[in-house]
């Protein structure tokens, strides 16, 4: 069962130029957390802003009794968490949300991760690590700085390729340029996980849906209530089945919070 | 349970309300289209604390909603379009409320037509399905073309709608209204001759939020409707009116976030209230709101709540 209530800020480290790292200490909480789950945190103990955000467990430590929210601030919300200070609390629910799911027969896995969005994936790279399958990780973002976690991946020896727009850090161009090449690979990936701008991820699904690769990508919207009241973050999926794709209106909307984020890479519609 | 658990006032304090023949065991309930069918927030608090729960907006056929984005935060407050999504009275009925059946707790069913004759029919189905305690008409959603609001704004379309449930059903009929109209006392007299057995009020606020980035409605059906704190001040002032103008109960919601929120409204003249964006935010605002109103009473040794409601009047 999920928790919600007060928590302990172990730390809150900016750790880029927008991107801050927050350990939270909450037993409870790091219980049941699965990689891909997220935590729906308040900003403020006061009435604005309204609403929670909702952040990917970025680390999960049993052993602490913490899990880690890598966010990047894009907004007041984000600036009032960057605010809060080690020792004090944050009201806090999770771990929420489906989480990704290692296939049985995975041998071979490609992880493709695009600006803030790699956070989640953080986790599962740790467990695909600790079952010993072979993973190669994309990353891919605007500019070197915002490039997350790639030290940390290096001194676990995980194999890492990186893409920048603007080519400051190593290939010049899209992470999914990159990825094409794994994608189209005969000895290549035999399944692949992603979270990222759905730009990224609309051109990832293009790609694997043509070779017929296999994944999960971990979407992003405007969250309500988080446990699947509200309706209000919805994606469209091919789950009441599509006689058409070329109708656009052959879709079925399935909540973000409760059905994801985690979804089939098959059965995701992203909108241009 | 204990008694204490039930009644957070304790032994001597009512804490029951009867809004329009519905029996509740307190004053505070869920609002409509914020506590899905129940099961969401089963996890975070005893649903049968509740004084009722007022499920999702329910339709004859399932409805698909209306496109993303459908949330948009504003100060204190939030605007949304889901559009009522829902997957349809008959799934409601097979599906939905065999679970609520379990609970202890009276069942509100927030329904939504697009003429008439589906008013009708939902009523006449749902008042044959066991375990429905009443129905809330849902005459006020800002946020589907059809339907909805353009029934609340026009008093002899609202009267219309709740003769038309008032024929086809024996559960109490609680009348949601608009609060996007020019005078609600009118459209509240005018559902009160038509039969209803109490009214809710209010639904969100018409609004809109414009990204300043993109040049371009962040939502996705342009404007959505807005709760929250932010409208607070206007549903009170709203429940005020209509508490004076007519002799029916008030079921009073609209950016109620605590007890003090909740206390304000009976006061106003509402019976009981509805607790709905809190949820979003506090998954045990109904509960705390709960524990609240008792303490208050506790306090000032109120012993009956209905002593409160309108006690602002006097």
């Amino acid at each position: 069962m999920p928790y919600s209530g007060l928590a302990e800020v172990v730390k809150n480290q900016k750790v880029g130029p927008e991107h801050f790292l927050m350990e939270v200490f909450s037993p409870e909480l790091v219980r049941e957390a699965k990689p891909g789950q997220f935590a729906h945190v308040r900003c403020t103990n006061q009435m604005d802003p309204l609403l929670r955000r909702p952040i990917s467990l970025h680390e999960i430590n049993h052993k602490k009794g913490s899990v880690s929210l890598l966010y990047q601030v894009v907004g007041r919300g984000t600036r009032l968490l960057s605010g809060m200070q080690a020792g004090g609390e944050i009201d806090i629910m999770g771990p929420l949300g489906n989480g990704f799911n290692i296939p049985e027969g995975a041998r071979k896995v490609l992880i493709v991760g695009g600006g803030i969005g790699a956070a989640p994936l953080f986790p599962l790279i740790i467990e695909l690590e600790e079952r010993h399958i072979e993973q190669t990780v994309l990353l891919g973002a605007r500019t070197t700085d915002d490039i997350i976690g790639y030290g940390h991946l290096a001194a676990l020896g995980i194999r890492t390729e990186v893409a920048t727009d603007d080519g400051s850090m190593g290939y010049k161009g899209f992470v999914t340029e990159l990825a094409e090449k794994h994608v189209k690979d005969p000895a290549g990936p035999d399944y692949f996980f992603a979270c990222g701008p759905n730009p990224m991820l609309r051109e990832l699904i293009k790609l694997t849906r043509v070779s017929g690769l296999q994944g999960q990508v971990s979407l992003e919207e405007y969250m309500g209530c988080g446990v699947g009241a509200c309706l209000a973050c919805v994606c469209k999926t091919t789950a009441g089945g599509v006689n058409d794709p070329e109708d656009k209106n052959e879709f079925e909307y399935k909540k973000v919070c409760t059905e994801g984020p985690v979804f089939d890479a098959g059965e995701v519609i992203l909108d241009d | 349970m204990t008694d204490m658990g039930v009644n957070p006032a304790g032994k001597g304090f009512n804490l029951a309300v009867n809004l329009g023949g519905l029996k509740m065991k307190n004053p505070v309930t869920t609002a409509s289209g914020t506590f899905g069918f129940g099961p969401e927030y089963a996890p975070y608090i005893d649903l049968n604390r509740l004084g009722a729960i007022t499920v999702k907006g329910t339709t004859l056929e399932p409805r698909r909603g209306n496109p993303t984005p459908r949330i948009a935060e504003t100060p204190a407050g939030m605007l949304n379009c889901i559009g009522l999504q829902n997957p349809g009275v008959s799934h409601f009925i097979e599906k939905d409320l065999p679970y609520l059946r379990e609970y202890d707790v009276p069942v509100i069913v927030n329904i939504a037509g697009s003429s008439l004759e589906e008013y009708e029919k939902l009523a006449g189905r749902l008042s044959q399905a066991a375990g429905v305690s009443a129905l809330e008409v849902n005459i006020s959603c800002p946020n589907v073309k059809q339907g909805g609001m353009v029934f609340g704004t026009s008093c002899a379309m609202a009267s219309d709608v709740i003769k038309a449930v008032r024929r086809s059903t024996g559960l109490p009929v609680i009348a949601k209204l608009s609060p996007n109209v020019t005078d609600i006392v009118e459209i509240a007299k005018g559902v009160a001759d038509a039969g209803a057995d109490a009214i809710a009020l209010i639904n969100t606020l018409l609004g809109m939020k414009i990204d300043i980035q993109s040049r371009k409605p962040v939502l996705g059906n342009i404007m959505g409707g807005l709760s929250g704190p932010a409208i607070r001040p206007v549903a009170v002032r709203m429940v005020w009116q209509a508490a004076r103008a007519v002799k029916l109960p008030i079921l009073g919601m609209g950016g109620i976030m605590t007890a003090d929120d909740a206390l304000e409204f009976i006061l106003a003249g509402a019976t009981a209230v509805a607790i709905g964006t809190a949820n979003f935010v506090n998954p045990g605002a109904t509960m705390d709101i709960l524990e609240g109103i008792g303490q208050y009473m506790k306090k000032y040794h109120v012993r009956d709540i209905n002593d409160l409601v309108g006690a602002a009047w006097k």
